[in-house]
């Protein structure tokens, strides 16, 4: 899932797409409720828990971020 | 002692004989490094050890703060793997396990110029009008 959403952040300059262990950043895992990884927040909010194949993780993403998309 | 075992090594070698274009990793840590800092950097300076066309720059998270602003790192151990431009492509943390695939992943495609993604997602994403951060959780395999 991280090279897909670095994917993303390489063909749009709209995106920017970071990879977070969350064991070096537990605060972070609390802040957005991982439980299980991988898991995507996309603007804020959580929006893909698992693996997904590229066009269900991008219509996720941009449903949950308001980008348009359907859920 | 390397992180990298010399199989590895070889094979890591192979793949970068492969690579067009430049890329830059940029590491950010700090004096008295932070877990897993030390690992990162030196994960860093084994993969620009391979390659004429990987350069690295490491930069002190609280000496260098204002590298730190301008690349939006707000955390360490971060790594920015970039080429000409920064793309918005970010490590915090150590990557390794399946992430270190990841690493060699991006630095293929930064090199090559090419996402690989499908023309209906290279057109959705075009398409956005508004910023879109994504954050990638994983733990260590």
């Amino acid at each position: 899932m991280v090279h897909l959403a670095h994917q993303f952040a390489f063909e749009s300059d709209m995106v920017t797409a970071d990879m977070v262990e969350v064991t070096e950043f537990p605060h972070l895992g609390q802040r957005y409720g991982v439980r299980g990884v991988p898991k995507t927040v996309a603007n804020e909010h959580s929006a893909a828990d698992g693996a997904l194949p590229e066009a269900q993780f991008l219509e996720r993403i941009l449903a949950t971020a308001g980008l348009g998309g359907s859920a | 002692m390397t992180l990298l075992n010399e199989s590895i090594k070889d094979e890591i070698s192979k793949r970068f004989a492969e690579l067009e274009d430049p890329v830059r990793l940029v590491n950010f840590t700090q004096t008295i490094e932070c877990d897993y800092c030390t690992e990162t950097r030196q994960i860093m300076e084994e993969l620009a050890g391979l390659s004429d066309l990987i350069s690295l720059d490491v930069f002190n998270f609280i000496e260098d703060k204002d590298k730190a602003q301008s690349y939006g790192v707000d955390k360490i151990p971060a790594t920015v793997i970039m080429g000409k431009k920064d793309v918005g492509i970010r490590f915090y943390g150590i990557p390794s396990g399946y992430e270190f695939v990841t690493i060699l992943e991006d630095i293929d495609m930064i090199s090559r110029g090419d996402s690989g993604l499908s023309k209906a997602t290279q057109e959705k994403l075009a398409a956005l009008a508004n910023p879109l951060h994504l954050q990638v959780f994983v733990t260590p395999t």
